[in-house]
């Protein structure tokens, strides 16, 4: 798209004074965005045409995971995704998909959140050396691909497992997060917690669509840790 | 509708990096802890931190010291750092890194299995010596894993979270101790009253000032407004840390260990220019030195780009399993806002804004001072602030890169330890907060819910980043300045009729913007009147009229009260353990 000025649709509702949300269109001049990002956008929106427009940012960067939201149908951040990327005529912005909105372009993550905690999502080992506790370099090089995640929910919104089961399937953001603690060569709990992810639910529900993969800012991939959990519930079973 | 009343032992306002670990030692304590933030925890700026935290671990080198870190740190503040806070963080360095790794914290490691090291700026062994890598880190994204790691301890610890909730003012009795915070539950619009015996600030920067800045949108100096409306002073507030690479236009930071791992600076001759003006450190000389030089580089016409505005860092000689494994951040950001593979071509970089060293005074042990009539520091009850909010001060006029990760976890944690042992001395319950002193915190809140006519946020917020950016730059001089100070003034005024287009409860994110805006506006004021008046060049703050320190008349911290008057603190040279290091002239 290269364009004097943008065509934007976003999707707004005020539970205040809205019935029911509706898309409201806005056209933009590049001029008066200060970056080329889909968040200068929607920061040019807010200063030059409507101040009520509500979303979340912080960092800018996409490293905070504030600004998770579908745009043109995909879910990514706001703040990394260019609009030069963008095809069609006009851009469609609008909150995460399964969550409920709060207002605009802000939903509610509490049950994200709950999910995520349920994990457990800290390390558990209670020795306490003088000095660092030893982890060789290959051992820590497991960890790349499941430590940063940023909790955007990106991937847990476009996840039709998790539509259906929001209450009892944790979702691929908390199973990375789980993931990434069972592999830590310095945690004392992995069969605990492999234990916990047991039964139906909580982590079988997925059913390897692999659409967190693909829309994960960050490049990961929850499928695979996914798969590699069960693969070492098996290994441990023997 | 009566304000609702919650009690706590201690109040924590931020829950980045500084929040937490003090949050963490108090819940660990059994304290009744609350952390209001107005992100989630882990949307707070820390996570943007890349390169490192600083500690004489010699795990790359096999030797290195405290007290080697303590002088870079002294030398690097350009002395305006007090060397009994710099000592105790330095020394107590080691054992805050290996606390965060028991925490869990996924650092890089080296083949021996330990945490990776880096080389960072500014850091030496033996007084000045060769470069150490004392810089410890987890790839380019040590922010992340440490700003993650902290709020998963606090969740095992059970600390009481009040996540977007916007504190707004502090609450003070008659004395002026301060017994709580007024804050609005962001989603819903609802007032609340914290009442604690302990308030701790621990809001982070302020780089929003500026236009174009490597800070994140909520670095917007809330802390430091409290404190001014308070009436207490803020402190060195004229020292802005301009990075020397901040990506083109988008203002993203581009680490200091790109240059660490081997990068370095060239002009549009392709002339690695640091080498002419720091033979020793070169690229990696502290940040103030390096983004001079670059901004002598720019003027003097070896700026690169039609506009001859900006310089390259140069990456694609390094071994593509660095980038990949140390730097993929910054691989990733320099794809994304410079549209450039780094492994292939230069980023285009810029002298960017970058870090805040003055804010709130406080001692070693975090309390908030402010001077009595006799001009001494004396404690204000109640209060304590940690992080970069802070002015400890450990950065004096300029810090040293990985230095602030470093100063949040240290000083974080014996904040929490100040308060535990000051509740167990001091059993009595703060005075109860009365009605009076709630309106008189509610007073901003409710004038904007109440005026109908009058200038809109966004746009006077950017009107005073320009003015920042044009007139108080790296190099500054009387006249600019002046001009940019009466700019400033007239901006002032008018952000005390800013309305509201948005008048509803529910997240209401135009009028967090303008509470924002009265802070922002403030923390500008405060550098621009202190870096007006501080006639001498230190650190970060360089006067093309007055290019020289000048240590018999502007060796001590300057203060800034919100009616505009001034003050001054001695710099402490009193370490408890070394003898104190004499100033010198800087060298690199
Ligand atoms: C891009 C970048 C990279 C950096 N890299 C490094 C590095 O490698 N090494 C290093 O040492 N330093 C680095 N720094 C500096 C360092 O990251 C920061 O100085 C440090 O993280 C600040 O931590 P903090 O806890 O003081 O504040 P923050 O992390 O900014 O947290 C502030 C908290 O206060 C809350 N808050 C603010 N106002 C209010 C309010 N009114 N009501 C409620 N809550 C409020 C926010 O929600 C947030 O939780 C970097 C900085 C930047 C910009
Ligand atoms: S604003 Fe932080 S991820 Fe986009």
């Amino acid at each position: 798209m290269n364009t004097d000025l943008y065509h934007v649709s976003v999707y707004r509702f005020n539970p205040e004074v809205d019935k029911k949300p509706y898309m409201k269109n806005y056209q933009v001049k590049a001029s008066d965005c200060k970056g080329v990002m889909v968040l200068d956008l929607l920061e040019a929106i807010k200063q030059h045409h409507d101040p009520t427009l509500s979303f979340r940012r912080s960092c800018g960067e996409g490293v905070c995971g504030s600004d998770g939201m579908n745009i043109n149908g995909k879910n990514g951040l706001a703040c990394i995704t260019p609009l030069s990327d963008l095809e069609g005529k006009v851009i469609k912005l609008r909150p995460l998909l399964s969550f409920p909105v709060v207002r605009d372009l802000i939903v509610d993550l509490s049950q994200f959140y709950k999910q995520y905690e349920s994990v457990q999502p800290y390390l558990q080992n209670d020795t306490m050396p003088a000095k660092e506790n030893v982890q060789s370099y290959e051992e820590r090089k497991v960890l790349d691909g499941l430590y940063e995640c940023i909790l955007c929910a990106c991937c847990t919104s476009s996840c039709p497992s998790s539509w259906w089961n929001m209450d009892k399937f944790l979702g691929p953001s908390a199973l990375l997060w789980a993931c990434r603690f069972i592999m830590d060569s310095r945690d004392t709990e992995t069969m605990a917690r492999l234990e916990d992810l047991q039964g139906l639910y909580r982590l079988f529900r997925c059913r390897g669509v692999g659409m967190c993969r693909d829309v994960c800012p960050k490049g990961l991939n929850p499928t695979q840790a996914i798969h590699d959990i069960r693969e070492k519930m098996l290994r441990d079973a023997v | 509708m009566p304000i609702q009343q919650q009690s706590f032992d201690v109040i924590i306002v931020g829950g980045g990096g500084a929040g937490l670990r003090a949050a963490l030692q108090l819940s660990q304590a059994n304290k009744r802890v609350a952390v209001i933030s107005k992100v989630f925890p882990t949307r707070s700026h820390t996570v943007s931190a890349q390169g490192g935290i600083n500690a004489a671990l010699g795990n790359t080198d096999g030797r290195d010291d405290w007290r080697w870190h303590m002088y870079d740190t002294i030398v690097g503040s350009d002395y305006l750092g007090d060397q009994d806070a710099i000592e105790y963080m330095c020394q107590h360095a080691p054992e805050a890194v290996y606390e965060l790794e028991h925490m869990g914290m996924p650092f890089s490691r080296n083949q021996q299995g330990k945490i990776y090291q880096r080389a960072f700026g500014g850091q030496t062994q033996d007084f000045g010596g060769d470069l150490v890598h004392r810089t410890c880190a987890a790839a380019d994204r040590t922010g992340h894993a440490l700003l993650h790691t902290l709020y998963q301890q606090n969740i095992k610890s059970k600390t009481i979270f009040f996540s977007e909730w916007y504190a707004v003012d502090l609450i003070q009795d008659e004395q002026q101790n301060v017994t709580g915070v007024l804050a609005i539950d962001i989603a819903s619009g609802t007032l609340g009253v914290f009442s604690a015996q302990a308030t701790v600030l621990a809001t982070g920067g302020a780089g929003q000032i500026f236009y174009t800045t490597t800070n994140a949108y909520t670095n917007t100096g809330d802390g430091l407004g409290m404190v001014l409306r308070a009436n207490l002073p803020l402190q060195d507030m004229e020292m802005w840390q301009f990075h020397p690479t901040g990506v083109l236009g988008a203002g993203v930071l581009i680490t200091e260990a790109a240059r660490g791992e081997g990068g370095y600076l060239i002009n549009n001759k392709n002339e690695r220019y640091m080498e002419r003006y720091a033979p020793h450190l070169k690229d990696l000389s502290c940040r103030d030195v390096v983004s001079r030089c670059s901004m002598i580089e720019i003027r003097e016409g070896r700026g690169v780009g039609s506009e001859g505005d900006h310089v390259l860092l140069k990456l694609d000689h390094l071994d593509a399993k660095v980038l990949n494994e140390k730097l993929p951040g910054i691989v990733a950001l320099a794809k994304t806002f410079a549209g450039v593979d780094p492994s292939k071509e230069p980023i285009p970089v810029t002298p960017t804004c970058h870090y805040m060293m003055g804010g709130i005074p406080t001692d070693r042990f975090g309390q908030v001072v402010k001077l009595n009539a006799q001009g001494e520091d004396e404690c204000v009850r109640g209060l304590y602030a940690a992080g970069e909010c802070a002015s400890v001060s450990v950065h004096g006029a300029n810090r040293l890169g990985a230095n602030s990760l470093l100063d949040i976890v240290v000083f974080g944690r014996s904040v929490g330890v100040a308060i535990i042992s000051s509740l167990e001395q001091n059993k009595q319950q703060a005075s109860p907060i009365t009605e009076a002193q709630i309106e008189a915190a509610s007073q901003r809140i409710l004038r904007l819910r109440k005026t109908q006519e009058g200038e809109q946020v966004a746009h006077l917020r950017t009107v005073m980043q320009k003015i920042m950016q044009e007139h108080f730059g790296v190099f500054r001089t009387e006249e600019v300045m002046a001009e940019g100070l009466v700019q400033l003034k007239a901006v002032y005024q008018r952000v005390g009729h800013t309305k509201l287009s948005d008048t509803s409860q529910t997240f209401n994110t135009e009028l967090i913007e303008a509470l924002e805006l009265e802070n922002l506006i403030l923390v500008a004021m405060a550098s621009a009147e202190l870096a007006l008046a501080r006639q001498e060049s230190r650190g970060a703050h360089a006067r093309i009229d007055f290019p020289n320190r000048d240590d018999e008349n502007w060796f001590k911290h300057s203060l800034y009260y919100i009616d505009g008057k001034q003050g001054q603190r001695p710099v402490n040279m009193r370490p408890s353990m070394v003898d104190p290091f004499p100033l010198k002239e800087r060298k690199y």
